[in-house]
């Protein structure tokens, strides 16, 4: 009794070890901000004032951009999912040459610099671009091709890796008891891949109504979702009760959000190892997801392609000067007249930030997920868990820049005067990458038979040696990939960053922005070219990540 | 209503798996297809569900006596009206037993209460009458396969496919259902073939043998005549002989049992029988060692002229005052060996 009360206590402590530091910064840099910033909202005066959130709600400008943030965050959903399922198809189920490179293409667009994504739609449909005939310039429908273009990786993601690896006995079963194709996919396969495509269909939603960049961009002033108008709020009408406010709603509308996908969340039997499907060569039968798979790469690639070929063009010409003013110090004819400093320091400082903000949310998530998959031993200890797993998720669902501004108000001054220290931006990187590395590792250290760790043991490893023979061989791959995802999450970070760059300091895409904000042809021209640049990194760390062949976007 | 498969070669990127493989199945019989693990006999039970393209070969269908050869090689497998049963059942993970088995039904638009029926009548033949709610999550192994093979007839095929039906099942229930098997294979009168490792099974189910070995079908026919004669000292082991005596060493045996001479000899591990007195037994030999089993004892001999053999003493307990090293008489059992 008394072994294994002791025995009971050091797996707590343990627990607890593990979790300390991820909970500390947690608290400091990610609750404390987000509680200054609804605090400084809901207490104006230092007095609770709920009739004033309550008026912020029933504004018919707030009733108008809540309704505008859901259909157009539904909107982007369904057409994510539809068109991301028939590319799922061919991505993973079919072979074909090329295949890696085109899912690496279709990858690319999930880490670019969402100001970049803004910039690049924009190319593309304003007057005198190759859609302008679309009229389709500043609109909502915009918004959500932007939106679309951003999340159908996801859904190719995750739904891929669920029907790459799905048994093909049962449908050849059903097809053995008379099934043909249409009755194979209504009776066995839709109701194998329904949790994936409903798992990736929440995580979506979540990021198409939390999307700020693209919206900001493409949206302006005049359509904006509850993200952005925390922004004007914040930033422009200095409004903060009403930043505030919204901010609340936006938290508990994610929250559940989080709570239901959590529940539709199906952990995989870490028992039954994963086979994946041989693919087969495509048949006559695959046309149509065949060129529907085309024309998804065709509409990714426009944008990307409008960019480069608007970064080369300067007064009608084929030029590089938008690129040699990159490099150029400011105030000298050349350079542009917005920046304090030259877009190559820009790009430094964004590469420098980017591998602090990685090896910070990499080590953070390596710890959170090993508290997470610890096998529990009774009901409680599996709460508190899933209850751990679940508060490392939030930083999804807050908005990036409530937690900007957070982090201004709350240690801009003593007692935690932090304000201009050099890895307080990292530090609110990390924290918006940390979901995506968790959600990476987390399904691979579940997906360790617990039997070979305890088999490890029983042949007379330390708990160390288990976990060299045991766990890295599964982990070491997934763990590169996070970190390439971490860092191209942080590279193209815009929402908190925005807020807490300092202006001599600033990254490549507070500088495109503030680029974009201001009038002239070179500024826009400069704009362009160091999204280019931004857009070429990311995509150079994603493909390097794609060789890797890390299973999915994480299990959402 | 016969199964005709003539020449069918199947590989697998490139390796041959199955090959040039030719197989009758008469109406009402079960074929069973015997052969170790890895052998092409599962390939060749997808190859005729339609699962896996032949490079090679024809699988037709004889509706009756004088009838066209229906050609099916290049038909998909959905409208072949095979039934394929998976050595783990593969029910449908999100539907009850009576779902499962009604699906095949569901499939072809039987009326509700006309599929209830037949429903219930499925479980009652396969043993599990009111087991229709059930999740296939609750059932125990045996119980899954059961559901499974009353899936396969709801299909009412024309000719049923069982992959390993009973080998994911532990040994005294796959005895039983062996048995049962044959009985619900008989009262629903269906052409099957069914592919199996164990030569017990394929002994306890069906009345046609084909033997496969390295995508080879080295022999076929009756259950009992293949028995009888194994076409060499690799299938005769295979089916459960303990051993092969060939030439010189098969003499003295086949003498013993009052045979000819032949060119080898498969014995079972019966086939020689410790002599209850001794003078009387037709062969003598040195004993090597022995062990008592419940049944009876087991004794290994060393024949001059033979070499090693077994042999087995008919009642329990140890013989009477045998120990290694001294000598002891036997009798052939001639039903119990096989002249290769």
């Amino acid at each position: 009794m008394t072994s294994a009360t002791s025995t009971t206590t050091r797996r707590l402590a343990t627990t607890a070890a593990l979790a300390a530091l991820p909970l500390a910064v947690l608290g400091l840099f990610f609750l404390l901000p987000v509680a200054g910033m609804v605090d400084r909202g809901l207490r104006p005066d230092g007095v609770l004032d709920p009739g004033a959130v309550l008026e912020v709600l029933m504004r018919p400008r707030t009733g108008r951009v809540v309704w505008f943030t859901l259909w157009t965050a539904t909107m982007g959903t369904v057409v994510a999912v539809v068109l991301g399922l028939p590319a799922a198809y061919v991505l993973h189920r079919l072979r074909f040459p090329g295949r890696g490179l085109v899912r690496a293409a279709l990858l690319v667009p999930f880490v670019l610099p969402t100001v970049v994504v803004g910039v690049a739609f924009d190319l593309l449909l304003r007057d005198g671009g190759p859609l302008a005939g679309l009229g389709l310039a500043g609109t909502p429908a915009a918004i959500v091709a932007g939106l679309v273009f951003f999340n159908v990786a996801v859904v190719v993601r995750s739904v891929g890796a669920t029907w790459e690896g799905l048994d093909r006995r049962p449908a050849e079963a059903a097809a053995a008891l008379g099934a043909g194709p249409w009755q194979v996919w209504w009776t066995v396969t839709v109701p194998a891949l329904r949790p994936a495509v409903v798992s990736a269909a929440s995580v979506v939603f979540l990021f198409c109504a939390t999307a700020f960049g693209v919206v900001l961009v493409i949206g302006g002033v005049r359509y904006a979702s509850v993200e952005t108008e925390i922004y004007l709020l914040t930033a422009n009408l200095l409004d903060l009760q009403a930043a505030a406010a919204l901010s609340l709603v936006q938290l508990l509308a994610v929250v559940a959000l989080l709570l239901v996908s959590a529940r539709l969340r199906t952990t995989a039997d870490p028992t039954r190892s994963r086979v994946v499907a041989a693919p087969r060569r495509p048949a006559r039968g695959d046309l149509v997801p065949v060129v529907l798979t085309a024309l998804v790469l065709l509409a990714v690639a426009a944008p990307i392609a409008a960019l480069v070929v608007g970064s080369l063009r300067v007064d009608e010409a084929w030029s590089l000067a938008s690129y040699r003013a990159l490099g150029a110090e400011p105030g000298d004819g050349a350079g542009g007249q917005a920046l304090l400093v030259p877009v190559t320091d820009a790009l430094l400082n964004s590469l420098r930030t980017a591998v602090d903000a990685t090896w910070m949310s990499v080590l953070l998530g390596l710890l959170v997920a090993a508290v997470v998959t610890r096998r529990s031993r009774s009901r409680a200890e599996r709460r508190v868990r899933s209850l751990l797993d679940g508060l490392f998720m939030l930083p999804l669902g807050v908005s990036a820049v409530t937690l900007g501004f957070g982090f201004l108000v709350t240690l801009g001054r003593p007692p935690l005067e932090l304000r201009d220290n050099p890895l307080l931006v990292p530090v609110a990187q990390a924290l918006v990458a940390l979901p995506l590395v968790v959600r990476t590792l987390v399904p691979v250290l579940a997906s360790v038979d617990e039997r070979l760790r305890q088999a490890a043991a029983s042949l007379g490893a330390t708990p160390a040696r288990a976990l060299l023979a045991v766990d890295l061989p599964v982990l070491w791959k997934p763990l590169v990939g996070a970190a390439g995802f971490a860092f191209a999450v942080s590279l193209g970070e815009f929402g908190a960053t925005s807020f807490l760059a300092r202006p001599d300091h600033p990254t490549v895409p507070v500088v495109i922005f503030r680029l974009l904000g201001n009038p002239g042809e070179l500024n826009y021209g400069m704009a362009l070219a160091a999204s280019v640049v931004l857009a070429a990194t990311t995509a150079g760390v994603m493909l390097a990540v794609e060789r890797l062949r890390v299973p999915s976007l994480g299990a959402w | 209503m016969t199964l005709r498969v003539r020449d069918l070669s199947v590989s697998y990127d490139g390796a041959p798996a199955v090959r040039a493989a030719s197989l009758e199945v008469p109406a009402g019989s079960t074929l069973a297809v015997l052969g170790p693990s890895g052998c092409g006999k599962s390939t060749l039970l997808r190859a005729v569900a339609g699962l896996e393209p032949p490079d090679a070969g024809t699988i037709g269908w004889l509706a009756g006596e004088g009838a066209e050869v229906e050609d099916l090689t290049r038909v998909p497998t959905h409208r072949r009206g095979f039934a394929l049963m998976f050595q783990d059942g593969q029910l449908f993970p999100q539907m009850t037993v009576g779902r499962n088995v009604a699906y095949p039904l569901r499939l072809r638009r039987t009326p509700v209460a006309a599929r209830r029926h037949r429903t219930a009548e499925l479980l009652d033949l396969v043993g599990l009458q009111g087991y229709a709610d059930r999740l296939p999550t609750t059932l125990s192994g045996g119980e899954r396969q059961r559901v499974a093979l009353a899936r396969s007839l709801a299909a009412d095929p024309r000719l049923l496919l069982l992959d390993e039906p009973l080998s994911a099942l532990d040994a005294g229930l796959r005895e039983r259902l062996a048995a049962d098997l044959r009985d619900i294979l008989r009262a629903a009168g269906t052409t099957t073939v069914l592919v199996t490792h164990d030569h017990e099974e394929a002994y306890a189910v069906a009345d046609r043998l084909a033997v496969m070995r390295d995508g080879v079908v080295v022999q076929q026919g009756a259950t009992a005549e293949v028995w009888r004669h194994p076409h060499d000292a690799a299938t005769a082991l295979f089916l459960g002989y303990a051993r092969v005596l060939e030439r010189d060493a098969a003499t003295p045996v086949l003498a013993a049992a009052g045979l000819g001479p032949a060119s080898a000899v498969a014995l079972r591990r019966s086939a020689l029988v410790l002599a209850e007195h001794p003078g009387t037994g037709g062969l003598s030999g040195r004993v090597v060692s022995w062990r008592a089993t419940p049944d009876q004892v087991r004794l290994v001999l060393d024949v001059p002229g033979v070499g090693e053999v077994d042999a087995v003493a008919g009642s329990s307990g140890p013989p009477v005052g045998l120990a290694v090293g001294d000598e002891a008489q036997v009798t052939v059992d001639p039903d119990r060996l096989a002249v290769v």
